[in-house]
């Protein structure tokens, strides 16, 4: 095509632009193998100890089991939730939808600053202790927006008359719901629960204000920021970000590869 | 074109030796092709055969591999899609819709700085009769008045050559039928050049002076729709433009005007000006709505073609005129189509019938018998088929 | 994918719902208590905090309800500087990014299309920062612009830093620090829209005599408006509202907080519940304000 600004600078700004994102995690991927003891700001040597012994440095594989506890049940949570209403949403038409629409919206609207003092001001005003079910009440919330968003799209482009076709075939409301409907939203239920994973794991400025000294993954690399960074700590987001990557790959390529067979067998 | 002016009239539109090879195939071969300015052209064949390719290489839209593109005498093979005096109407229509009719009208004028653009895109669209729809967004308007709309973008430009990519294909048959008379009227009127791609037949002979058919990246015959119809030079146009009976034998003698086919035992004579070739195996061939049906042996006479007898193995009523299917032993299925003169079917299911032709009538093929499946080939299972077909019906009824 | 979250309008035209809506209200009582429980409430406990007083002779952290109205003017006296900062760091980011993230989408989107494995990987390029931890993402940036990097030496050698200048803690290295970290939000609903931008729309442009630039400026950006819409959507509020790239511990400095910083302080350090509330009330109304207009403006009010 050539409907561009000239040949070569396009792919070039981009491949700067990704190397611009990249570096960043190259740099941490980099330094989860540096020899240092506490702080990991110089380069001091090559190893694998931080690999070998990820748990050695205090806190940190706690750390990161509370925020795979955590985000895992946020995700439940949340998942569950966001498909039933994505369903009604795009499904039925009723009263105050748009209302509704607005509701789920501005959650993705409000700065999550607002969003955790606000919940810690109702927590606080609740006499609620803040701790691990605090936070889990939290990371649902701000996940529940972005499952409905994904889960409705996905249901959106779903034909109807497949239902019907259910329905015209003897099934029941509840058989065509589990035996067609859900299957066929599943690849958009399972974007939806990675995302609000993804989110949840990651997530720092809610959690602050709502953790009450409960340390999620996060929560102890920032507490670490300012007293030293031990390097175990790049060691487990380096192998989270290998992992993510892994699954998103196999993702594409399978299917990839279910587009080729189709497009074969027509 | 240049910035501000008008083409006065249409363009010539010379293809010399043009290429366009795709990455594992090969759109189109060596074609050359000249359009007289001012002359409704239409490019005629089914989807993949090269025409749409060759449109988006006139519109500069692709770039030859090899071959030259010549507008008014102009090299523009390399000349930028944009600069070229052409425009297109898109087969998607291609409407901006972030723009109103009116904008997307004017958008070419603007561009080329040309004074009063809103007012010419007005005239365009009087032009069109959509001039009150101005105001309203492409996806507003209905397929027609899309289509209209896509016309009056492109031919407010007056281009030295306007490009129709199958602009009626979206539209139903009714409203096809009155745009291809809206279109003509306007080339008429405008005085344009025009280039009509399209895969339907009936759509070009109506339209065109020229029709051009072309297979696999070839022009296979290129001549007046009424030309090409009763005269077609290979079993490909005699297929694609209209249906017809064609027959393989070979040629027994030659008796003045004419030269005489053996066809499974029967003579058949075709007038020597209308077969392309004289001698050995050769395709002969006559359209449905020549053939006279017979239920009794018709008298030999000179100038009249027989063939039969053959069994009725289908009717059909369609209207304006009857479709029979005739299986003569030996030859096949042979297609009758006769005008519907009295109330009910002339000729019943299974009944014993023949048909005729005048001589003048039939045409011979240049192609290679080898290359065209021979017309007996395999209707005996099609013949087979209809048969149990009749009987299963027959024997429902009887149930 | 899960992209669709960042996807923008153009999906497809929804279905006319059909059934009996007591099965929609169940489906939908369990989320809305829950929002209604957890975002709703919080919101007005928020707006009742920013109104309450010390308790007299109370511990610090110690509140009342009141109507103390005065909390606004206090914060907005205290704070205004920081508001400035939040708004005018997010404004000149989300333009940065948006500067990054198009030219980034349409080679993505429109130039990568005839070959989807590339686009495929390119694509998870551009969302790869989402794997890897925020915090550590954004304090790899603050080693790699402290002062004896390889980096700083070089801008000081050509004087485009003084001898005695940083590059941390200032208000290009927050700058730098939004823009980076908001940038795959940008870039994914751009992505989105450019992607299913008809490139036969490109060509009916060149065929009307628009040169690729006019046809870019005419047909292209503004059919890929919805997905820029989004994307500074996606980039201008959570960068409004942050408070990690500007704290002192990772790009910032005392001289850069924003209200984020303020809000967080108050409400976690000097467990100043009122003046907490009323900054993070002002906040939210002011990003209301702003985003309505803005998508007033841009005409793309369906968005939402």
């Amino acid at each position: 095509m050539r409907f561009s600004l000239g040949k070569w600078l396009l792919p070039l700004y981009s491949a700067l632009a990704l190397i611009f994102l990249l570096t960043p995690i190259v740099y941490t991927f980099v330094f989860s193998f540096n020899d240092s003891v506490k702080s990991n700001i110089v380069w001091v040597g090559f190893t694998l100890d931080n690999w070998t012994n990820v748990c050695d440095a205090q806190g940190v594989c706690a750390a990161f089991v509370t925020s795979i506890l955590v985000g895992v049940v946020a995700t439940l949570i949340a998942t569950v939730l966001g498909t039933l209403l994505a369903i009604a949403l795009a499904r039925y038409r009723f009263r105050g939808r748009s209302v509704i629409s607005l509701l789920l919206f501005l959650p993705m609207a409000t700065p999550e600053v607002v969003l955790g003092a606000g919940l810690a001001a109702q927590f606080l005003t609740a006499g609620v202790p803040k701790g691990l079910g605090t936070i889990i009440i939290a990371h649902a919330l701000f996940c529940l927006s972005f499952v409905v968003v994904t889960v409705k799209a996905r249901v959106a482009s779903l034909d109807p008359a497949l239902e019907e076709a259910g329905r015209d075939l003897y099934g029941s409301a509840f058989q065509v719901f589990t035996r067609i409907t859900l299957p066929l939203l599943m690849p958009g239920i399972i974007a939806a629960a990675l995302l609000s994973f993804a989110l949840s794991f990651d997530d720092f400025i809610i959690t602050r204000f709502n953790n009450g000294g409960v340390e999620t993954f996060p929560v102890f690399v920032y507490t670490a920021a300012a007293r030293g960074m031990p390097p175990e700590a790049n060691v487990i987001a380096s192998a989270v970000f290998i992992l993510a990557l892994v699954i998103v790959v196999v993702a594409q390529t399978t299917s990839a590869a279910r587009r080729k067979r189709l497009a074969r067998a027509q | 074109m240049a910035a501000g002016a008008f083409a006065e009239a249409g363009a010539d539109l010379e293809l010399v030796g043009l290429h366009k090879r795709f990455p594992g195939f090969t759109a189109i071969e060596d074609l050359d092709l000249t359009i007289p300015a001012g002359s409704f052209f239409a490019l005629l064949g089914p989807s993949g055969c090269g025409k749409t390719t060759t449109l988006r290489l006139v519109a500069g839209l692709e770039q030859p591999t090899s071959g030259r593109i010549l507008i008014g005498g102009k090299d523009v093979t390399s000349v930028k899609s944009f600069k070229r005096p052409v425009n297109t109407v898109f087969q998607s229509y291609a409407l901006f819709p972030h723009m109103t009719v009116l904008e997307n009208v004017s958008f070419g004028l603007k561009r080329r700085g040309i004074a009063d653009a809103t007012g010419k895109a007005h005239e365009a669209l009087r032009l069109v009769e959509l001039d009150h729809l101005s105001a309203r967004k492409p996806q507003q308007l209905s397929g027609g008045q899309q289509q209209r709309v896509a016309l009056a973008r492109a031919v407010v430009n007056r281009p030295a050559l306007l490009l129709l990519d199958e602009p009626l294909g979206a539209l139903d048959l009714k409203l096809r039928r009155q745009m291809q008379l809206e279109l003509k009227a306007i080339q008429n009127e405008v005085g344009l050049t025009f280039l009509h791609v399209t895969h339907d037949q009936e759509e070009a002979m109506t339209m065109a002076d020229t029709v051009a058919v072309m297979n696999k990246g070839q022009i296979e015959q290129m001549g007046a729709p009424e030309e090409l119809y009763e005269l077609p030079k290979t079993a490909f146009v005699a297929n694609f433009l209209g249906q017809s009976n064609l027959f393989t034998g070979d040629v027994t003698n030659s008796k003045g005007d004419s030269i005489v086919v053996d066809i499974a035992g029967v003579k058949i004579e075709v007038p020597k000006d209308r077969a392309q070739r004289h001698t050995g195996e050769i395709t002969i061939g006559v359209r449905p709505e020549k053939l006279m049906l017979h239920t009794e042996a018709p008298k030999k006479a000179p100038g009249v073609n027989i063939l039969g007898p053959g069994r009725v193995t289908d009717v059909s009523f369609s209207g304006v005129s009857t479709q029979y299917q005739i299986a003569v032993p030996g030859i096949g299925l042979i297609t009758v189509f006769a005008q519907n003169m009295v109330f009910g079917p002339v000729v019943n299911l299974g009944a014993e019938a023949w048909v005729s032709w005048t001589v003048d009538h039939g045409f011979g093929l240049l192609d290679e018998p080898e290359h065209t499946p021979k017309f007996s080939a395999d209707t005996d299972t099609a013949t087979i088929a209809l048969q149990t077909r009749h009987e299963l019906l027959a024997e429902i009824e009887e149930a | 994918m899960a992209f669709a979250a960042f996807g923008s309008t153009a999906g497809p035209v929804e279905q006319a719902p059909r059934r009996r809506s007591w099965v929609a209200l169940v489906l939908l009582l369990p989320g809305l208590a829950y929002l209604a429980l957890f975002f709703l409430t919080p919101l007005v406990s928020l707006v009742l905090t920013s109104f309450q007083e010390p308790v007299e002779f109370g511990d610090v952290g110690q509140f009342q309800q009141a109507f103390k109205i005065e909390n606004y003017a206090t914060v907005i006296e205290a704070y205004w500087p920081h508001f400035l900062r939040a708004f005018g760091y997010a404004i000149v980011a989300t333009v940065a990014a948006l500067l990054i993230g198009y030219p980034l989408a349409y080679f993505i989107g429109v130039k990568c299309r005839s070959k989807p494995l590339l686009q495929a990987m390119l694509l998870t390029l551009v969302i790869a920062p989402f794997f890897i931890s925020f915090l550590l993402r954004t304090l790899a940036w603050k080693q790699l612009m402290a002062d004896d990097t390889p980096l700083v030496q070089a801008l000081k050698s050509l004087s485009v830093l003084p001898a005695d200048g940083h590059l941390t803690g200032t208000a290009f290295s927050v700058i730098f620090g939004l823009t980076y970290n908001f940038l795959p939000f940008m870039t994914l609903p751009i992505y989105t829209t450019l992607e299913r931008l008809d490139t036969r729309y490109l060509e009916a442009g060149a065929d009307l005599y628009a040169s690729p630039a006019t046809t870019f400026w005419k047909v292209t950006l503004p059919l890929s408006l919805p997905g820029i819409v989004s994307g500074t959507l996606l980039t201008f509020i959570p960068a409004s509202g942050d408070y990690i790239n500007a704290s002192s511990s990772f790009l910032g400095s005392a001289q850069t907080q924003m209200v984020g910083n303020a809000i967080e302080a108050n409400f976690l350090g000097l467990l100043n519940y009122p003046e907490a509330a009323a900054l993070s009330v002002i906040l939210m109304g002011l990003i209301l304000v702003i985003v309505g207009i803005y998508v007033r403006r841009t005409g793309t009010e369906d968005l939402l």
